[in-house]
């Protein structure tokens, strides 16, 4: 067996086996763990196909931002699982309908009559000299760049929707002016009164 | 230095002639990994003695020296003294995710090394998009923190776990906006090639198309290795000690390692973007350049590292720390917008072809 047949080999049982671990651990912190290694595993299985760029913005899109995010929800979260699981039998015919169409429509489309040898030929490897990420923007910024920029604008249009959705100014909150502070003089804050005081002389 | 690796493989298959295609890759990956990590390991010790030192005189005290001749071997003294002591166990903590996250902070921080060119041809993997694994590695090392905080069952590490990666992940961005601009100036995603990009003498350094953005990423830089003034993970005056409060022994040791490994990363790729890695900045000058002419090119990038990594102690030693709010707003209000109008001005730059830069 090749060195790189191993690696496939190791790297796609770590992706089943941590793919079927996310699904049924208990524990959701753990859950959120075993997805973030099955991530691992389809990366370093592109990596493999030489799809270094894909392979990386997995992680740093999937793994370094996105899964934090995950994280930081599910330690928030304070999750009684009893409950959760009291409704689970109700629905499990339901699960088990979807799970069937879900597993026709991927063996559909993924299967060997659409992905097989026959329909897409094995992918070519390339010398150490290649640039894959070259080629990859060529074709980004070339021949899909209108689709690329609109995907863009469509992220920003999110990000901004998102920020006024939760942005509300509630005139109760106080809020400090770090330039108000900064250019603040002795002026504005301290008012010096002169005070006639009586003499001293009156009081003996 | 290359010559001198070739040989070495060359030896090694002499030696062991059975070897086949495979298992030599693999022992050489193994052998190249170690003479990395060994030095990369003892770099960081010392760095924990100098930050002592440095720290000490700057405040008018001697700092460590009863420890071997000047306090020498203090950062072994320290590694025996951890490697001895107790690893205690909150109550109800999750064991496994418990000794999970310091690994999780460690690895990353030694994996970022792979692809961190040191030399002339002198890596252990020259990756065509090193720059992003740098930065989609460095973002897995906040799961240590995270982990740790939230395995410990304790309420100090898990504040200092929520507000430091919030601000981790916040940096991340401005981090990667800057590596944008140097992508740009050097129209490649290759270390390497951004450092051949600077090459001949200091004023082809990015440092000077690229200063607000130099400076940017050194405080990103601060914040990412969670060094003052923006520790906010550990605080000791806000949240006693942040994640690690409840680790003890080895496992404290490697969070503490994988920082000061970080911060070493932090100032190589520094001068890796900025400040022309391993190139003299006396190339090109007619008579200083044969003079220096003797010095091998990992010396330049050693010596450019360890001036940042005296600012990191300089810095440490001088400003106070920085609330998280304010930390908070630089990152949002300051640094994201300057980073995202110079990736504008680079353009323009760039259309214009000014300087040798472009």
């Amino acid at each position: 067996m090749e060195f790189e047949q191993i690696l496939f080999y190791v790297f796609s049982f770590w992706l089943i086996a941590s793919s079927l671990a996310m699904v049924f651990s208990r524990n959701t912190a753990f859950s959120a763990l075993f997805l973030i290694l099955s991530f691992f595993s389809a990366a370093s299985l592109w990596l493999l196909l030489e799809a270094e760029f894909l392979a990386i913005t997995l992680i740093l899109v999937y793994v370094g931002a996105v899964m934090v995010l995950f994280l930081f929800v599910i330690k928030m979260l304070d999750i009684e699982s009893s409950t959760l699981r009291a409704k689970f039998t109700g629905y499990l015919p339901v699960g088990i309908g979807v799970a069937i169409v879900v597993i026709a429509e991927m063996s559909l489309v993924l299967g060997s009559s659409q992905f097989g040898l026959g329909k897409v030929a094995n992918p070519i490897r390339h010398s150490s000299d290649y640039s894959n990420i070259t080629e990859l923007a060529m074709e980004l910024y070339t021949t899909y760049v209108y689709q690329f920029e609109l995907a863009a604008v469509l992220l920003l249009i999110a990000i901004i929707a998102a920020i006024t959705l939760i942005h509300r100014i509630d005139p109760r909150t106080k809020k400090q002016s770090i330039a108000e502070q900064v250019n603040t003089k002795a002026s504005d804050r301290v008012r010096l009164v002169s005070i006639s005081s009586p003499n001293k002389e009156d009081k003996k | 230095m290359m010559a001198l690796w070739q040989s070495f493989v060359e030896l090694v298959y002499e030696l062991i002639p059975w070897l086949d295609g495979g298992v030599a890759t693999v022992l050489i990956i193994l052998i190249k990994g170690v003479a990395l990590i060994l030095p990369l390991i003892i770099m960081m010790a010392y760095m924990t003695y100098a930050e002592r030192k440095v720290i000490g005189y700057m405040q008018l005290r001697i700092g460590p020296n009863r420890v071997g001749p000047i306090g020498l071997l203090q950062p072994f003294a320290d590694v025996f003294k951890m490697l001895f002591k107790e690893i205690i166990f909150p109550s109800k903590a999750n064991i496994y995710l418990f000794l999970l996250a310091p690994i999780l902070a460690f690895v990353p921080a030694v994996a970022i090394w792979a692809v961190i060119p040191l030399g002339e041809g002198f890596y252990i993997t020259n990756l065509d998009i090193s720059l992003l694994y740098v930065l989609a590695i460095g973002s897995v090392g906040v799961y240590g923190i995270i982990i740790a905080g939230w395995a410990s069952n304790s309420k100090y590490p898990l504040l200092g776990a929520l507000r430091s990666t919030a601000l981790l992940v916040s940096y991340e961005i401005v981090i990667g906006f800057v590596a944008v601009t140097v992508v740009m100036v050097a129209s490649s995603v290759n270390l390497n090639e951004i450092v051949a990009g600077q090459k001949g003498g200091a004023w082809n350094w990015y440092f000077i198309p690229l200063f607000p953005m130099m400076i940017v990423f050194w405080i990103s830089a601060l914040t990412e290795t969670n060094r003052a003034p923006f520790d906010v993970v550990e605080g000791e005056s806000e949240i006693v000690g942040g994640t690690h409060v409840e680790y003890s022994g080895m496992c404290f040791a490697l969070f503490f390692m994988a920082e000061y490994i970080n911060m070493i990363m932090m100032a190589a790729l520094a001068v890796l973007m900025f400040f022309g890695g391993w190139h003299s900045p006396f190339e090109g000058i007619p008579y200083l350049d044969d003079l220096f002419a003797f010095v091998p090119d990992i010396m330049w990038l050693l010596a450019k590292m360890s001036f940042f990594l005296f600012l990191y102690l300089w810095i440490r030693a001088t400003f106070p720390r920085f609330r998280y709010d304010q930390i908070m707003r630089l990152c949002w209000k300051v640094f994201l917008p300057l980073t995202i109008l110079w990736i504008f001005v680079v353009a323009i730059l760039t259309q214009l072809g000014v300087g040798p830069w472009f």
